[in-house]
C-alpha cells in the first residue's frame, strides 16, 4: 500500500494508540497536519509550543501514556525546549514531532531552518532525524518504544518536509530492532539476598518512594513491604499518592520542604530502601552528612543513577515492580516498635507547629485554602501546580491518597507548567475533578493557554494564589539576603477580569469564609473556572532545609 | 590512574556527537577518543582513554549504556589486552642530526616514514608509553608537528574485558531468575 511520510506517521501513531495531539502548525509541518484529518486523532490548537509540550506531559503523567506533540520547524521546534527538557527531569514519556527543511537544504540556513536535533539531543532520551518516507514507521515504533519503557522520556523525530510528503510502501512491523537498548528488569539474586539480609539486621528503617513506584506501577508492592517489615515511607514530590496519605506508615513528603519528622527520620535512619528515586539534592540536603548511620539499598532502573549523587551499599538494578515482587516472599516480618515511637514524638511536635493547627485569624493562607480544596474535592481530584510557595503547599496540604493525582514540574522545577499540564491531564481523565493549583507568577508565564482551555471546554478548575510576589524567591530573599526584595514584587492582573476577556466565570475571594463559596462555585459551574485568592504576601514554606545545609537542619515555623 | 574502556555502537551518524555531548553534559575529562570502524559494518568501535581520578569509570560507563547507539561496553584496564598509539612526528633535520634520529628510530622500531631537506617524519605505533619515551628523546632535536591517534586497545585471547555496569545488558547480566 502506497502512502506519503506523513500518512505512515499517522497510521504508526495510531497503532501506538495516539488519539490525542497536541501542537501547532507551520510551513514546515503543514503535510503532517494536512494527512492528520483522515485519521481518528483530535488535536489541540495551543496557543505557543511550550504549552503544547506541557500539555503532552501532562496527559502522559494522568494517563501513563505517551504524550505526543507537533511543532514545526525552527521557532516551533526551540519553544518546545523547556517542555523537553522538563519532561526529561521529571521521566515523563512523550514523543515530539518536529517539521524540519527539505533534506537537500540542511545546513544551508534555510528559512525556519534550526538544528533541532543538535539542540534537544541533551534533553530528549533519544532523537532521530527523518529523510526518507521509508524510515518514517521504524523510527515511530522505536520512538514509542523507548519514550514508554525503562525509565521513560521524551523522544524527538525532526521529520524534514520532503519525507513527509515523499509517497512509499508502507510496511509496519511491531518488532523493533535496538541492539544497544535493553532496559533492565530483574535484579540479581545474590544482590536481592544482600538487600534481604540488611533489612532483617535493620533496626530504623526508612523506605524512601520516588517517581518510580508510580512509574512502574509498584503501589500495592510498596505497601506489603512497607507493612510487612513495618518500615515507615517518606516519599519524594513525584512519588507523593505512592503510599496514602493518610497511612500509618506515611512520612509524607522528605527534603526541602519536607515534613520534619520525615527528615529526622531519614537522618536518624540505619539503613535507607530508596525506591525508584534518584538522590535529588532537594531530598538530600548536604550529602556529606546525609543519612551518616543508614546502609543504603538503592532500587533503581537507570544503571546511571546508582552511586551518582550517594554511594550505596546494595544496589538493585532493575524494574521496580518485578524487583519488589522477587524480594518480598524473601524477606521475614519484622517490627520496630521503638523507632516507631520516636518517629511518633517527631510527628506529634511537627503537628503543634502546624499551621493548620492555627486559629482563625482572619487572614487567607495559601495552606488554608488547599486544605479547604482537600476537602472540598474530597482528595480525590487530579491537581496540577506551577512551581514555587504554592506548589509546595499544594504536595504539603492536599494530601495525595492516590498515585497519578499530583501533575508538577519536580527535577526541572517549570514555572508556567501548571495551566497547560492542567489541560493536558483534563484529556487524559475527563471523568475526574481537575484542578490547577497556581501562584501568580507561575500563571502568567503560560496564561495564554486559557483560550486553548475555552477552545477545548476543558473542564479545568483554577486557584491563583496571588501574593503579589514571585513568593519563593522572596521568601529565600527573606532568609538569605536580608529581606532585600530584587525583583520579586510583581503586580499582577486582575485575574477575574482576564478570565472574563475569556468567558470564563471567575470569582475572588479575598476572606477564609468565603474559600468554601467560592470552590463550590466553581465545582458547580460546567467548564473552566478561575478562583483567585488573594493570600497573604509575606508567609513562608516551612519546614525549609537551606540550599545545601544538612537535612535535619531545617528552619521551623516559629511556634504561635 | 589511567583507564581504557571500548565501546561498540551503531555505526550511524551522530552517534560520535551523542558521546561527545554526553561527556560534555556530565563534566566528563577524556584523555583520548579513537573511533573506527569494525570487522562488521554496521558496528564502530570507540576507545576512550581517561584518568580515574578525574571521573568515575564506573559512571561513564553507566552513562555510555544510556545511550541508545551503544550496545556494548568494556573496560580493559589492568586486563590482559595489546593497546596501541601511534604517532607521527616532524623532526628538525639538518644533515648532522639525521643519524641520530635515525638510529634512534630503530632503537624504537619506529620507521622513518619521509625525508625532506630540513626534516623527516617519524612514524611510531606502540604503548603510550613508548611513544612519550621517543617523544622526549626527539624533543631536543626540534619537534615540528605531531599528531596522535589516540588508544586503540583489544582483548588477548577470547575474554572481554570488565562490565561495570548492573542490568545493562538486559535481566541484570545474565545472572539473574
Amino acid at each position: 500500500m502506497k502512502k506519503t511520510g506523513a500518512e505512515i506517521m499517522w497510521e504508526c501513531m495510531v497503532r501506538e494508540g495516539v488519539d490525542v495531539a497536541f501542537g501547532y502548525p507551520g510551513g514546515s509541518i503543514m503535510p503532517v497536519h494536512d494527512a492528520m484529518l483522515n485519521y481518528p486523532v483530535h488535536h489541540v490548537l495551543t496557543r505557543h509550543e511550550q504549552g503544547a509540550a506541557h500539555m503532552a506531559d501532562g496527559y502522559a503523567r494522568a494517563s501513563g501514556k505517551v504524550g505526543v506533540v507537533l511543532a514545526t520547524s525552527g521557532p516551533g521546534a526551540t519553544n518546545l525546549v523547556t517542555g523537553i527538557a522538563t519532561a526529561m527531569m521529571d521521566s515523563s514519556p512523550m514523543v515530539c514531532i518536529t517539521g524540519q527543511v527539505h533534506s537537500h537544504l540542511i545546513g544551508g540556513d534555510a528559512f525556519q531552518e534550526t538544528d533541532v536535533t543538535g539542540i534537544t539531543l541533551p534533553i530528549t532520551k533519544h532523537n532521530y532525524l527523518i529523510t526518507r518516507a521509508d524510515e518514517v514507521a521504524q523510527v515511530v515504533r522505536e520512538a514509542f518504544h523507548i519514550a514508554r519503557s525503562g525509565r521513560p522520556g521524551p523522544v524527538l523525530i525532526d521529520f524534514c518536509k520532503n519525507a513527509q510528503i515523499e509517497v512509499t510502501e508502507f510496511k509496519y512491523s511491531e518488532e523493533v530492532s535496538l541492539p544497544g537498548y535493553k532496559p533492565p528488569k530483574h535484579a540479581p539474586v545474590a544482590d536481592l539476598e544482600k538487600a534481604v539480609e540488611l533489612i532483617a539486621k535493620s533496626e530504623r528503617p526508612v523506605i524512601l518512594a520516588g517517581h518510580g513506584v508510580l512509574m512502574s506501577g509498584a503501589m500495592e508492592e510498596l505497601q506489603i513491604l512497607a507493612v510487612k517489615t513495618q518500615t515507615p515511607v517518606a516519599m519524594t514530590l513525584l512519588g507523593l499518592g505512592g503510599l496514602p496519605a493518610s497511612h500509618e506508615l506515611s512520612l509524607g513528603m522528605m527534603g526541602m520542604h519536607g515534613e520534619a519528622y520525615a527528615n529526622n527520620a531519614i537522618q536518624n535512619s540505619d539503613l535507607i530502601l530508596a525506591l525508584g528515586m534518584r538522590f535529588d539534592d532537594r531530598v538530600t540536603g548536604n550529602l556529606r552528612t546525609y543519612a551518616p548511620r543508614a546502609r543504603k539499598i538503592h532500587v533503581e532502573i537507570d544503571p546511571s543513577e546508582v552511586h551518582k549523587n550517594v554511594t550505596v551499599d546494595v544496589p538493585l538494578v532493575g524494574d521496580l515492580k518485578t524487583v519488589l515482587t522477587d524480594m518480598i516472599p524473601m524477606l521475614d516480618e519484622y517490627e520496630h516498635e521503638t523507632w516507631m515511637e520516636q518517629i511518633a514524638g517527631w510527628k506529634a511536635e511537627a503537628e503543634d507547629r502546624s499551621i493548620m493547627s492555627w486559629p482563625d485569624d482572619g487572614k487567607l493562607y495559601t495552606a488554608h485554602a488547599i486544605r479547604a480544596l482537600w476537602n472540598a474535592t474530597n482528595g480525590d481530584s487530579i491537581v496540577a501546580t506551577g512551581v514555587g510557595q504554592h506548589q509546595m503547599w499544594a504536595a504539603q496540604y492536599y494530601h495525595f491518597e492516590l498515585p497519578y493525582r499530583l501533575v508538577t514540574s519536580g527535577g526541572a522545577g517549570t514555572m508556567g507548567f501548571g495551566l497547560p499540564s492542567a489541560i493536558g491531564a483534563w484529556f487524559a481523565h475527563k471523568e475526574k475533578e481537575v484542578w490547577l493549583i497556581d501562584g501568580d507568577g507561575s500563571f502568567q508565564m503560560t496564561q495564554a493557554e486559557l483560550s486553548t482551555a475555552v477552545q477545548e471546554g476543558a473542564n479545568v478548575k483554577i486557584a491563583i494564589m496571588n501574593n503579589n510576589f514571585l513568593g519563593m524567591v522572596r521568601q529565600w530573599q527573606e532568609f538569605f539576603f536580608d529581606k532585600r526584595y530584587a525583583a520579586t514584587p510583581m503586580t499582577g492582573p486582575d485575574f477575574t477580569k482576564i478570565a472574563d476577556a475569556h468567558g470564563i466565570p471567575a470569582r475572588l475571594v479575598t476572606k477564609p469564609e468565603e474559600v468554601f463559596d467560592a470552590f463550590t462555585f466553581a465545582q458547580e459551574t460546567p467548564g473552566p473556572v478561575v478562583l483567585e485568592f488573594r493570600v497573604e504576601k509575606e508567609e513562608a514554606v516551612y519546614p525549609m532545609v537551606p540550599s545545601g545545609a544538612d537535612l535535619d537542619d531545617m528552619i521551623r515555623r516559629p511556634v504561635r | 590512574m589511567q583507564h581504557t574502556l571500548f565501546a561498540l555502537v551503531e555505526n550511524r551518524p551522530g552517534v560520535l556527537n551523542r558521546v561527545a555531548s554526553l561527556f560534555r553534559r556530565r563534566n566528563f575529562n577524556i584523555e583520548s577518543l579513537n573511533v573506527g570502524r569494525t570487522e562488521t559494518p554496521d558496528i564502530s568501535r570507540m576507545t576512550i582513554v581517561m584518568d580515574s581520578k578525574d571521573v568515575d569509570v564506573r559512571i561513564v560507563e553507566a552513562n555510555l549504556y544510556k545511550l541508545v547507539n551503544v550496545i556494548d561496553v568494556q573496560d580493559v584496564t589492568n586486563q590482559p589486552a595489546v593497546a596501541r598509539d601511534l604517532a607521527l612526528i616532524k623532526v628538525k633535520a639538518d644533515p648532522e642530526h639525521r643519524g641520530e634520529i635515525t638510529s634512534l628510530a630503530s632503537i624504537f622500531r619506529a620507521k622513518i616514514v619521509d625525508v625532506a631537506p630540513d626534516s623527516v617524519i617519524v612514524e611510531i605505533a606502540g604503548t603510550e608509553d613508548k611513544i612519550e619515551s621517543l617523544v622526549e628523546l626527539l624533543r631536543p632535536i626540534g619537534i615540528l608537528e605531531m599528531v596522535r591517534t589516540g588508544q586503540v586497545a583489544m582483548m588477548r585471547g577470547t575474554g572481554a574485558g570488565v562490565r561495570h555496569t548492573p542490568g545493562a545488558h538486559g535481566n541484570g547480566n545474565g545472572k539473574s531468575h
